[in-house]
């Protein structure tokens, strides 16, 4: 064990893991809730620009603005796009906070897209409602974020990598553990409430191009979040149904239909044809994508060629200067001009996030998790399709019922056998003298994990997995940190591991296909709905194993109709309909 | 003698490059290195400057956006280009 490992103990009302969107709110609302608490928030990266908005966000996806749409029928388009699998109540609950979300941050000064009477700016990308708010000037709401972070006189540390939560004798959450990523110093922070978001997993599978770092999400959000949850004994909810997205190929990152779309870009075939009705990212749609991109009409692209030269120009100033501005270098150098060239699109590799699809740590309407003491927000928190609004939202929610916890009951001890258990499995890799390096075992985790998890899929390619990332857990203990930072690498190694093994399991828990492409078992080819309509939970069972639960989907709040329940089937464009979407485009 | 371990350094082209005549990170200034989400920037103590110290770049461009003199620029790593 290392003795000289410096320990730094502190004590917080509230800890906020992760500093990126919903964190922040969850930390501001905290004192505003009850300025008597101390808030700790705390970041692997740098608050300023940390999480999936570091350089900002180009609109809301899935605003609910009185005069355009209702919480019931945004509630009513979340279900049918999430094949019925969700807990309306928490739906619910964000889209009737939602709303008074987009004013406050409108208040903090975040630039919303306005019409000439001073109206929101509302769009229509979804196959039923009217929810996308474009934000033009998007790129400094991490400014903002960080400017009433200071107002609401948060605490912050940066560059911490948390890798395990503390529980009391009751099971309850009471503090954090984790370590300086640039001098490994070891923290033990203790806490009445715990927030996580820490975003998504999102260096599950390995980008096709084969670079590491070069994932949808920032490689930041590599699944810690999901483990430190699953590990406190936490259920997590639906992780067979991934994340996997339509994007720029080689790039990796959104193509946005979302921002091109209400200005007539639309996604096609090789023929330049659409061949779907709605580009709003479901498990239908990516199923509709990736039958075309295997088909004799693929690839697929982007079109924007037919469109007007002051359009195109308006598309790249926001593609190229918000969510991800290295966007115009990367056309350029490949000679692709919007006006001429459609841009080549291909499908992410495999992530869990809740923000896009539903696969997340459990919470309730109220961002409690299955933990007393344990909250969750943003996108590694199931509430499905959720968006940076969503996080926005929920993190406005664990931030006001985390700080009623904490000035009701007082801390509980620590229990010092788990910190000195975590304290000995986390610094080993700086132990040895030699061993495996953290990126290399990552590249084949991440390799197996396409190589066996990536959909359409094979239930013995899973069972397969399970061997393979068992002699990746047997390697774990060869880790090699050369420094602080390796350290942090070979961190998330085990955190990536825990991942892909939940991913595994989750899938073949649910014996059925659903969700399009996100849950399409090749061997189980049908929707079973006699069985399947539930949640399926995982968690740490007693024997400290991955054990698994049904749960019956919550009753609706906002009723059904049968004939709307499969909207999201009818995706794809017959030839008639496609020829006239073209002829009218 | 016994078979001995050893580890082979792979070198890579960095995709953040730096124009140390506009860098003042001599001067103390550390914005690049604080804002990069992944970490992977530092000060090179041959120069006093910053540079692209680990290969774990996702071109998002915190560092070029914030840096106060325009010392910093960005590729797109050379294996998705």
């Amino acid at each position: 064990m290392p003795n000289d490992i410096k320990v730094i103990e502190s004590e917080y009302d509230v800890v906020v893991v992760g500093g990126g969107t919903a964190g922040p709110m969850a930390a501001i609302k905290a004192r505003e809730r009850n300025p008597g608490v101390r808030v700790l928030l705390i970041d692997k990266a740098h608050v300023k620009r940390s999480g999936a908005i570091s350089m900002g966000m180009d609109g809301l996806n899935n605003a609910v603005v009185p005069g355009y749409a209702t919480p019931e029928q945004y509630t009513k388009e979340i279900t049918i796009a999430n094949d019925g699998i969700v807990n309306q109540a928490t739906v619910y609950a964000y889209a009737k906070h939602s709303f008074a979300t987009i004013e406050q941050l409108d208040r903090w000064g975040v630039k919303f897209e306005k019409d000439a009477n001073g109206d929101y700016a509302m769009r229509k990308v979804h196959h039923m409602g009217t929810y996308v708010l474009p934000m033009p000037e998007g790129h400094d709401v991490k400014k903002v974020l960080y400017r009433q972070l200071k107002r609401a006189r948060v605490e912050i540390t940066n560059r911490i990598v948390a890798t395990r939560l503390l529980t009391a004798a009751d099971g309850s959450v009471n503090g954090v553990m984790g370590f300086d990523s640039r001098t490994a110093e070891f923290h033990v922070i203790r806490a009445k409430a715990v927030v996580l978001a820490c975003g998504a997993a999102g260096r599950l599978g390995l980008p096709a191009s084969g670079y590491l770092m070069g994932t949808y999400e920032n490689p930041t959000n590599a699944g810690d979040g999901y483990a430190m949850a699953y590990h406190a004994g936490a259920e997590l909810a639906n992780l067979e149904c991934y994340q996997i997205n339509p994007l720029i190929k080689d790039y990796n990152g959104p193509a946005c239909a979302y921002v091109t779309g209400p200005l007539g870009g639309y996604t096609a075939n090789n023929r330049g044809e659409r061949f779907i009705e709605c580009d709003y990212w479901s498990g239908q749609m990516m199923l509709e994508f990736y039958q075309e991109l295997q088909s004799g009409n693929g690839p697929v692209f982007l079109k924007l060629d037919h469109l007007a030269e002051e359009t195109i120009q308006t598309i790249e100033t926001i593609l190229h200067g918000n969510e991800r501005p290295s966007r115009g270098q990367f056309h350029a150098g490949r000679g692709t001009d919007y006006r001429h060239r459609m841009v080549e699109m291909h499908i992410s590799e495999i992530g869990f996030c809740s923000g896009h699809s539903a696969s997340g740590v459990y919470v309730n309407e109220r961002a409690e998790t299955t933990v007393p003491g344990l909250y969750s927000a943003g996108d590694m928190a199931a509430v499905p399709h959720n968006y940076m609004l969503g996080a926005f939202v929920y993190g406005w929610f664990a931030g006001v019922n985390a700080a009623e916890r904490a000035a009701a009951i007082d801390f509980a001890p620590i229990d010092a056998e788990q910190v000195e258990r975590e304290k000995a499995r986390i610094f080993a890799p700086l132990l040895r003298e030699h061993g495996l390096p953290p990126l290399q075992v990552e590249y084949k985790l991440r390799r197996f994990v396409n190589d066996y998890l990536q959909p359409p899929k094979v239930t013995r390619k899973y069972e397969i997995a399970l061997e393979r990332f068992a002699e990746i857990r047997e390697d774990l203990q060869q880790l090699k940190a050369a420094d602080a930072h390796e350290l942090m690498r070979c961190a998330e190694v085990a955190a990536i591991l825990d991942c892909a093994e939940m991913a595994a399991r989750a899938s073949l828990f649910r014996t059925e296909s659903r969700w399009g492409l996100y849950h399409l078992r090749v061997d189980h080819p049908e929707r079973n709905d006699a069985e399947w309509f539930c949640h399926a939970h995982l968690k740490k069972g007693a024997d400290g194993r991955m054990s698994h639960l049904k749960r019956p989907v919550e009753p609706y709040i906002v009723p059904i109709a049968e004939q709307e329940k499969d909207a999201y089937d009818r995706l794809r464009l017959n030839p008639t309909t496609a020829a006239r979407a073209v002829a009218t485009a | 003698m016994a078979f001995q371990p050893r580890s082979i350094a792979q070198y890579s082209e960095a995709a953040v490059t730096v124009d140390l005549d506009k860098c003042i990170a001599h001067k103390g200034c550390t914005v690049c290195i604080d804002v990069c989400p992944m970490d992977i920037l530092d000060i090179d103590p041959a120069t006093g400057k910053a540079y692209m110290k680990r290969d774990e770049c996702w071109y998002c461009l915190p560092c070029q956006k914030d840096c106060p003199t325009g010392a910093i620029q960005v590729a797109i790593p050379y294996l998705l280009r």
